[in-house]
């Protein structure tokens, strides 16, 4: 089970899908019920995950790795492989959390096709969880590609009016970007080969070699991820399909869709963009470019949002203006602006996902969303108002809900890059308190004038069910925090380091060199590392990049992938050096030997931060 | 020692009422709820009084050690792993702490927040007796009280806005308490969004700090703004105290962000006495007092606070003058006062300005409550001109009410005359040049508040009955749990006062020596770091005994005293249809006072949109418009566009692919060859007997030729 937490996460959704494909279609209640069963299922395996991961935070690069490079399709040399880091674990835990709830969500809202519907949503599940885990390119963009499949049929077959228009538009925009990534993805993957004589997808390897790639072609690569992502995050101006996707998709979808799907991009940005093109990141303009069509759909999201007359339409423009502090936070390229991005990705999936099932619930009853069909909703529906009012409260960042948290780390890490910046993005949040409250206003306070409001029913327990745990989450992040950012700031750090090699107070980058496990039997849990003395507050003061080389790093066992694949021979036909390991670039054939110890440093930044407030005092 | 090591758990009784009623407070019986929630306050008022005195017993070696609390690491990682780079390429460590603080400062308002609080809650227990969602209204109280001590609480700017914040949320969900009106509904989004602006400010104001100064901390902030390694107007401690100074005018509505103040008067009264009068509306002065040692060192954002301070007091004033609801005099009265701390706080008298703060807090509190007291007794009815001749009815109230007027207005001897006094001393003495017209404008305030104060008490209490009968019939004075906790703030509102006696009037002033140490120190500090001692800086050393001293105590009373006589003149035989004086004076001033100087307009103009400028639309909803047009036609529209023209040359693509390749290309060469054949079907028509005369023929012409060419 540990070592194959990862593939059993990915597929558990699936299995239930083969198995609800075996089931007669005409028995829906008894569909539902193993629909949901599988959804908790997928959700009730991640779980282990926490504690397994939590041991493991502190370590440098992707965990719980499973399968090696090229052993796939050895012939073009993709492999099956997926691991995790903290960021990529956050994001997994997030969606099967949100699957579940969203598939809980759907019993009484979808009635016919409810078989498919139920396949197509765990399938979508598979698809979701696959992106934030593959360790290949290629593997990726399978992933990528294969999860729009399932949204678009979500869209299109129980969607809205104007579904097919809606549908097709999501598709044919994020296929349009998907292209441009997938000529990015060959480029690196052909460049590799030039580099090394070695063809491979493995995520690590392009790692070594990506950055390598200088002058226009960077800045052109740069370009072709980054519309890929951005059409996904969305960012301005790509934004359009979201509003029709989400006003058009049912209310799991939209929930999945922006509590999920949006975050594939931010996750392809910092996982991909920054890592294989620091250099072109790094930029002033195109770092500025991107961090002013960050600032735009900030405030823009929230101005187009305040005059919405449908509320899904509102909380998807809202959406906008959220992703906006996610993609400023992450080109902010600072630990803050990034751990500060992630956890908002976090916050945003649970917020605004409780905001789709919240239009929702009303959509349920009412058959409409026009705001100007409400009024005076809390009389009726108390227990509804008060959950709203928590949800709004926390997307709108009120400290002590989770919202704030990420939105407040983001500005401050990103006001220390840049104040005017900063300052820009300040008028999002008073714009979010602005369109909530007066779509608060509008739909709960007030008398019940339109009749057909009277007799609404409050929430059933069902429906509370689904909120529950959203709200729990909203107020464990906004309260103690704390544990996201540890769990964040070993990958952040990391990743910070790679692209800025001058950042003050980080060790140097552990990208490119992973630890691959070939078979089970060597792949027993590794023994923590031992609490480094560096955790302690040091009373070390000097220069932080000094404090940083003198720590001693616990050894991490490295195991050698064992030469027996087809891609060996392809390599070997190729006559260069075979390895597509952690020695990609070493100038000497790889040794021979099946194990190997190799240390790998882990992150110590924390000393030297430690020693900024005694740096204070003085 | 245990009271003070546990001081955190004094936010925390509140929030347990708060969570009860949210939990189980529908199901709960109203003395449940009393229990519960007031019960909660009123063991937080004790526990802090008791964590007070061991304080003094914990700090009596060195006055002004603060005593910190740290429970945990509530942003940030806590090892020091996240972090930032901050002013001159340092690093340091991201971190906020779930910490709490107690000093003189924040013993001051721990005492009244929770003392006012918990008077404020056993009057609400008959004011809102009769109310619906009696368990709403006490569990947003006491969430208030959450947030209101952990504001006053924090051991860092980061929690501090916790608390910031939230006070914000209370005043939204108690200003919107009767959410079916539309009017309070709104007023409760201004008071929320207005607030935002606000907060803003601070987030970016505390960033800066972060930025400049390495830490949220309020120890660490102020020991390195002490140690002298930055000189005095430093441009970015001056931004940041700016920025800091925008968040506080946006809390305790100072001009030009207190208009969400006013129209918070749309809530139960009781929470305009704790929120909007007493205890949150301070907390702008409390964040500025807390930073004073990073105020000093910006002298341009002292001058900045003064001047905003004696502004927004005067103009608050004016508008005060000739309003007719009690609850909005009282309110813009509020602001006027607030004002008066902000001068103080600007020119350097902290505290003057806390001592303010304190004394205002008994008599507005009381105030607030006298005034719901007299709308409990008057069934609702809020609007000055259809009352009168109360006063005999009503009186315990009106008796409470009228010392609240004496010490509001600065009669010698109760509490607002000694701190009102000191203000305008310090104002005086503290900054001379230029500064002296903010004197006389606080002056003219002091007049002017006389006059509206006494024009509420002539109105109300005095002249000619002017309610229907059936309102009259019902005049009744409060029950005891409203009366009892009016008669303890007025005896507050008297001897609060005594506890800050300057030395001129021979008092030892007690409350300035208790906080002297919060204060006092940058002025030695900065001496000791060779640098002039600013003269705003800190309290002054200067004994009190300045001849000058009693000539201005004179001119205060005598304005308190003018401003009494005009109302007395005007007003004290007030019946139907009383002419107001400055009406008649000049009727269109009247009217812009009346309409608050059309301020709330302007800004429905500029910046809300809320109102067209003739056919125009402004301000957030103009852009708002004007942006979903924009995203709905010119992005939308060419993403539409991209989309249509991909079909539009497919389109075409079939039409040259119907009509020139295929049509052209493939069917015409077909075409042509057809044509062709016909002619060739001529001779071709398959009838055998006919190719074998023609092959016949042909071979008899080929013989013949050969034949006859031979």
């Amino acid at each position: 089970m540990y070592n194959h937490i990862l593939s059993i996460i990915l597929f558990t959704p699936l299995v239930g899908a083969v198995l609800l494909m075996l089931m007669p279609k005409e028995n829906k209640d008894a569909i539902r019920w193993m629909g949901n069963i599988f959804g908790f299922l997928g959700f009730a395996v991640s779980l282990p995950l926490i504690p397994w991961f939590w041991a493991l935070k502190d370590r440098v690069g992707f965990q719980f790795v499973e399968g090696a490079p090229n052993n796939w399709i050895p012939s073009i040399g993709s492999g099956y492989v997926i691991g995790i880091d903290g960021i990529s674990f956050l994001l997994i835990m997030l969606t099967t959390l949100l699957g579940a709830i969203s598939i809980l969500s759907s019993w009484n809202a979808i009635q016919d096709r409810v078989k498919e519907y139920y396949v197509w949503f765990l399938v979508l599940q598979t698809g979701m969880l696959g992106v934030f885990m593959a360790n290949d390119m290629f593997l990726f963009f399978v992933f990528w590609e294969a999860m729009l499949v399932p949204m678009y049929l979500l869209i299109g077959i129980w969607g809205g009016p104007r579904k097919l228009y809606a549908a097709i538009k999501f598709f044919l925009y994020t296929l349009f970007g998907s292209v441009l990534m997938l000529l990015g993805i060959l480029f690196l993957y052909f460049h590799h080969h030039t580099l090394t004589g070695v063809y491979t997808f493995y995520l690590p390897d392009l790692y070594a070699t990506a950055p390598k790639i200088g002058g226009h072609a960077a800045i052109w690569l740069f370009f072709a991820f980054f519309v890929g992502f951005a059409i996904k995050v969305p960012m301005f101006p790509f934004h359009t399909w979201l509003p029709d996707a989400h006003v058009e998709a049912p209310t799991a979808g939209s929930v999945i869709l922006a509590g999920v799907l949006l975050k594939m991009g931010t996750y392809g940005l910092i996982r991909f963009s920054l890592p294989f093109f620091p250099a072109v990141a790094m930029t002033p303009w195109v770092r500025q470019f991107v961090i002013v069509l960050s600032l735009i759909a900030i405030i823009y999201g929230a101005l187009v949002s305040l005059m919405q007359k449908d509320m899904k339409k509102l909380v998807a423009y809202s959406s906008v203006s959220h992703l906006g502090f996610c993609t400023l936070g992450i080109f902010a390229l600072s630990p803050l602006g990034l751990s500060g991005s992630v956890l908002q990705q976090i916050n945003h999936g649970i917020s605004t996902g409780a905001l789709f099932l919240i239009v929702g619930i009303l959509y349920e009853r009412r058959h409409t969303r026009e705001i100007s069909e409400y009024g005076g909703i809390s009389n009726v529906m108390p227990v509804y108002a008060t959950i709203t009012l928590i949800m709004f409260m926390s997307s709108m960042g009120l400290p002590l809900l989770n919202g704030f948290v990420g939105e407040f780390t983001i500005l401050q890490g990103t006001f220390m890059e840049n104040k005017v910046w900063a300052a820009w993005a300040v008028p999002g949040v008073i714009l979010a308190a602005a369109y909530l409250l007066w779509l608060y206003q509008r739909v709960f306070f007030g008398p019940v004038n339109n009749p057909k409001n009277e007799k609404l029913l409050d929430l059933s327990g069902r429906e509370l069910a689904t909120f529950i745990p959203l709200v729990i989450i909203a107020f464990w992040i906004g309260l103690y925090p704390k544990p996201f950012f540890q769990i964040l700031s070993t990958p952040v750090n990391n990743l910070v380091a790679t692209v800025r090699p001058d950042y003050p107070g980080l060790t140097k980058p552990v990208l490119a060199a992973q630890p691959v496990n070939p078979n089970p039997e060597a792949a027993t849990p590794l023994p923590e590392p031992p609490k480094s003395p560096a955790t302690q507050t040091s009373p070390a003061g000097g220069t932080p990049s000094q404090t940083g080389v003198t720590q001693t790093h616990p050894p991490v066992r490295v195991v050698r992938r064992p030469s027996t694949s087809l891609g060996q021979a392809f390599s070997a036909a190729s006559g260069t050096n075979s390895s597509v390991g952690s020695w990609a670039l070493s100038p000497e054939p790889p040794s021979t030997k099946n194990q190997t110890q190799k240390p790998v440093p882990v992150n110590t930044a924390k000393a030297n931060l430690a020693a900024a407030p005694a740096a204070l005092g003085k | 020692m245990f009271f003070l090591d546990h001081i955190w758990l004094i936010p925390l009784f509140p929030a347990l009422g708060a969570v009860c009623m949210f939990f189980f407070g529908r199901k709960l019986s109203k003395q449940a709820v009393n229990g519960i929630c007031v019960g909660l306050v009123v063991l937080a008022f004790l526990w802090a009084c008791v964590a007070v005195w061991q304080y003094t017993g914990y700090s009596a070696a060195s006055p002004g050690k603060p005593f910190e609390k740290v429970l945990y690491t509530w942003m940030g990682t806590g090892d020091g792993s996240l972090g930032y780079v901050m002013h001159g390429g340092r690093t340091a460590e991201f971190r906020a702490d779930a910490g709490f603080l107690l000093d003189p400062l924040s013993s001051i308002w721990l005492l009244f927040v929770t003392g006012v609080g918990m008077l404020i809650h056993i009057y609400s227990i008959g004011y809102m007796g009769h109310e619906g969602g009696y368990y709403r209204f006490f569990g947003y109280m006491n969430l208030f009280m959450f947030s209101m001590l952990t504001l006053v609480l924090a051991n860092n700017y980061a929690l501090m806005f916790v608390g910031w914040e939230g006070v914000g949320l209370c005043s939204y969900l108690l200003i919107g308490f009767y959410f079916q009106r539309h009017s309070a509904s709104t007023a409760a989004n201004k008071a929320f969004i207005v607030n935002r602006v606000g907060d803003a400010g601070f987030l970016l104001g505390m960033f800066t700090i972060a930025w400049y100064i390495g830490s949220v901390q309020y120890t660490k902030v102020n020991l390195l703004a002490r140690s002298g390694q930055f000189h005095i107007g430093d441009h970015w401690i001056t931004a940041a105290c700016l920025l800091l100074f925008v968040g506080a005018c946006g809390k305790s509505a100072q001009f030009p962000l207190y208009v969400w103040l006013p129209d918070a008067m749309e809530g139960p009264t009781p929470v305009s006495a704790l929120i909007h009068a007493a205890t949150m509306v301070t907390a702008g002065v409390y964040m500025v007092a807390r930073s004073n040692a990073l105020f000093v060192l910006a002298p341009n954002a002292m001058k900045t606070v003064a001047i905003i301070g004696a502004l927004t007091a005067i103009f608050a004033a004016t508008i005060a003058l000739v309003q007719n609801d009690i609850k909005r005099v009282l309110a813009y009265s509020t602001v006027s006062q607030l004002g008066y701390m902000f001068l103080a706080l600007g020119v350097g008298a902290f505290a003057a300005g806390v001592f303010h703060v304190f004394t205002h807090a008994f008599f507005k509190a009381l105030l607030f409550l006298g005034a719901g007291s007299v709308i409990h007794a008057m069934s609702g009815e809020q609007e000055m001109q259809h009352m009168g001749a109360l006063h005999g009815k009503i009186k315990t109230t009106f008796g409470t009410m009228l010392i609240a007027t004496l010490a509001i207005s600065g009669v010698p001897g109760f509490a607002g005359f000694f701190s009102k006094d000191a203000i305008l001393w310090e104002t005086w003495s503290r900054e001379a040049g230029a500064y002296r017209y903010l004197w006389y404008i606080a002056f003219l305030t002091a007049l002017m508040t006389a006059f509206y104060m006494f024009r509420l008490i002539y109105l109300t209490f005095f002249g000619k009955p002017r309610m229907n009968h059936e309102v009259e019939h019902h005049v009744h004075e409060s029950p005891k749990t409203m009366t009892v906790p009016l008669v303890i703030l007025a005896i507050c509102s008297i001897g609060a006062g005594f506890l800050g006696m300057p030395h001129s009037l021979g008092g030892s002033n007690r409350f300035e020596k208790f906080l002297e140490p919060v204060f006092a120190k940058e002025a030695i500090v900065l001496e000791e770091g060779g640098k002039t001692a600013q003269v705003a800086a800190g309290e002054q050393q200067v004994e009190h005994t300045d001849p000058m001293e009693y000539t201005l105590m004179f001119a205060s009373v005598g304005a308190a005293v003018v401003g009494w006589f005009l109302a007395q003149r005007a007003y004290k035989k007030a019946d139907k249809g009383y002419k107001e004086p400055i009406q008649e004076i000049s009727p269109r001033f009247y009217k812009t006072l009346f309409r608050k100087w059309y301020v709330d307009e302007i800004y429905d103009w500029v910046f809300t949109g809320r109102k067209k400028v003739g056919p125009v639309r402004l301000g957030a909803m103009g852009l708002g418009d004007a942006m979903w047009k924009f995203d709905a036609n010119v992005i939308d529209g060419a993403v539409n566009g991209a989309g249509w023209s991909t079909r539009m040359s497919g389109t075409l693509s079939v039409l040259w692919d119907k009509w020139i390749i295929d049509g052209l290309f493939v069917n015409g060469v077909a075409m042509v060859t057809r044509l062709a054949s016909y002619p060739v079907r001529l001779v071709q028509w398959g009838l055998v007997q006919w190719y074998a005369l023609v092959m016949v023929a042909g071979l008899v012409c080929f013989i013949f030729y050969y034949v006859v060419k031979w």
